[in-house]
């Protein structure tokens, strides 16, 4: 199967041990094969696996649901479902495979690209097909601080798609058809002696729904309290980039992409010039507000409000018309 | 006893990555290198596991003549074997031709009880060597590790996933890749260097690895990199005009409440 072999692989086929994910590989499967005059599947592996998936697969835009069932399969292994997922590309060969990207699905789509000896474009936050029918993805390198744009040359082109890129479409009433296919499973070699609940420590700043944060626009340690009567009045935690940290030590952590990346609704960046291995961090922050004495700063270009003026006078005028605003 | 193959990659520093802000594509061209943070962890899980059992360490890396620092590095930290594998013909190799070069070497290193390497790079960011590996070697495969230790001749290891962690055992020979959390890498000191410095390394090519042109580089692979930019973020970009501070501030809040972030 090393040579691309347009006519023996069809379709685009979609898996993920994730239910919830499975989904929203539908979605990103559904648009590929439209644009293929395709058809969709979705993979469903496990110990059992009940007819409500099978089901919910199919109203979700699936036109063929494959369902393997094995014993040996009621646990995940990367070994043994990668038998299974093997079996059923041999079965139907897709042009696409699509593997959702949990950290279990990602050490499976390797493993499965290696036996298949082809290519597999890990983490795509975006998907398409080109003029020539190929599967182009887009993806974080250099640790979150470039998007690369790659293509697959060999098929079937498998991609990983993280959770919450592609939105659960909405079920219909749909018909698909469901195929039960035989698998030899063999002896599951990596034993699970025991399972724990992750063990939380303490409130991280990845969980904070608000963030002020700092850069080399603050002067000296003490006046990270402008900052710190901010932060209190927003019920925000403060950051800071990475020299304020790691070379000041004024704070122990930073965020960027060698700290802490981080997602909150709010992000506040005061004196912060936005380097790429800072913005690398906070990619993901639903509003970004940039407060910076130089108009130029590369902050500015991927904030949503920027006010260019002197931290040490903005900062404590805006704590004050929030105190006034919240009634706090 | 035990014999481990620590794989390391070393990567451009990307803390000194910067844009050019005409094309918004990375700077990458002399860029210093050092070895991928995780699999510099990688390779101080090896050299704790000799330490307490006994054994050797190798370390391999697939490069170029720069790379050799990098394999001095983990002489120094406590291997005892090192591998460059170098030709023209390796550049341009995705994972997966990668993979097949790194499990040509290791047979041909032949007798080991372990692999380790990083999760991933930090470049690539990819997670699919580790994996891939272990299939072309037909190893089992231990993933996400953050704590590492052997019994009675298996590998137990702690695993970080999402919503849980989990404690793991397989029979040896076996591959394992490490998350940032499994250890702090030591700093090798002046002797060790010393003593690293001395040390060979041994250096293989395609020929070498009995590998034919069309297994490596970009004929033996399978994805192209058709490009690479500064990522565009989709954001409103509105600066605040304002005649004071205060009058900034007061506009500020008025759209953080319409965005319906402030509570």
């Amino acid at each position: 199967m090393t040579e691309m072999n347009g006519s023996s692989f069809r379709g685009v086929m979609v898996y993920s041990e994730n239910p919830s994910l499975l989904l929203e590989l539908l979605a990103a499967g559904r648009g590929l094969a439209d644009k293929l005059g395709a058809p969709l599947s979705a993979v469903l592996i496990g110990g059992e696996v009940g007819g409500e998936r099978r089901e919910e697969a199919i109203r979700h835009g699936a036109d063929r649901v494959y369902v393997l069932e094995n014993p040996r399969l009621a646990d995940f292994n990367a070994e043994t479902y990668k038998a299974a997922l093997l079996r059923v590309v041999e079965a139907e060969p897709p042009e696409v495979l699509l593997i959702g990207g949990t950290k279990r699905g990602k050490e499976l789509a390797p493993r499965v690209a290696a036996a298949l000896e082809t290519g597999c474009m890990t983490d795509c936050i975006s998907l398409e097909v080109d003029e020539e029918g190929r599967l182009v993805g887009r993806r974080l390198t250099y640790g979150g601080s470039t998007v690369a744009e790659e293509v697959c040359l060999r098929k079937p082109q498998m991609a990983t798609i993280p959770p919450r890129v592609y939105e659960r479409p909405e079920p219909a009433e749909r018909r698909g058809e469901v195929v039960a296919l035989e698998v030899e499973v063999p002896e599951p070699r990596v034993r699970v002696v025991e399972r724990k609940e992750k063990r939380r420590a303490g409130f991280r700043i990845e969980d904070a729904p608000v963030i002020v944060a700092g850069g080399r626009g603050i002067k000296k340690r003490e006046d990270l309290k402008l900052l710190e009567e901010l932060a209190e009045v927003l019920g925000a935690r403060v950051g800071c980039t990475r020299p304020l940290a790691a070379d000041y030590h004024w704070l122990e952590e930073w965020i960027g992409l060698s700290g802490h990346k981080v997602k909150p609704d709010l992000y506040i960046a005061c004196g912060i010039s936005g380097t790429i291995q800072h913005v690398a961090g906070i990619r993901d922050a639903k509003v970004i507000v940039a407060i910076n004495s130089d108009e130029e700063a590369p902050i500015f270009n991927i904030a949503d409000y920027g006010i260019v003026g002197d931290l040490y006078k903005v900062v404590p005028a805006l704590t004050k018309a929030l105190k006034e605003k919240l009634g706090k | 006893m035990v014999n481990v193959i620590v794989l390391i990659k070393d990567i451009v520093d990307l803390t000194e990555i910067k844009v050019d802000p005409r094309t918004q594509r990375p700077i990458l061209a002399g860029l210093p290198r050092k070895i991928s943070d995780v699999d510099k962890r990688a390779v101080e899980a090896a050299v704790q596991l000799k330490e307490k059992h006994g054994g050797k360490v190798a370390v391999l890396s697939l490069g170029d003549d720069k790379t050799r620092t990098a394999l001095r590095e983990a002489l120094a930290m406590g291997c005892d074997e090192a591998y460059l594998l170098k030709d023209p013909a390796f550049e341009g190799s995705d994972t997966l031709a990668t993979s097949r070069i790194l499990a040509a070497a290791i047979r041909k290193i032949g007798e080991y009880d372990l692999i380790l390497c990083g999760e991933m790079t930090l470049d690539s960011l990819s997670a699919q060597v580790g994996p891939r590996v272990a299939e072309l070697l037909g190893l089992p495969q231990l993933t996400y590790v953050r704590s590492l230790d052997l019994k009675e001749g298996r590998v137990v290891a702690e695993r970080d996933l999402e919503e849980e962690d989990e404690v793991v055992e397989a029979p040896m020979p076996a591959l394992v890749t490490v998350v940032r959390e499994i250890n702090e890498p030591r700093i090798p000191s002046l002797m060790s260097i010393m003593r690293a410095s001395r040390k060979k390394i041994e250096e293989w090519d395609r020929e070498a690895l009995g590998l034919s042109e069309g297994e490596v580089g970009s004929a033996g692979s399978a994805v192209e990199i058709l490009e690479v930019r500064a990522p565009k973020m989709e954001r409103k970009k509105m600066i605040i005009e304002a005649e004071t501070p205060e009058e900034a501030a007061e506009r500020l809040v008025e759209k953080l409440m319409e965005e319906g972030v402030l509570r």
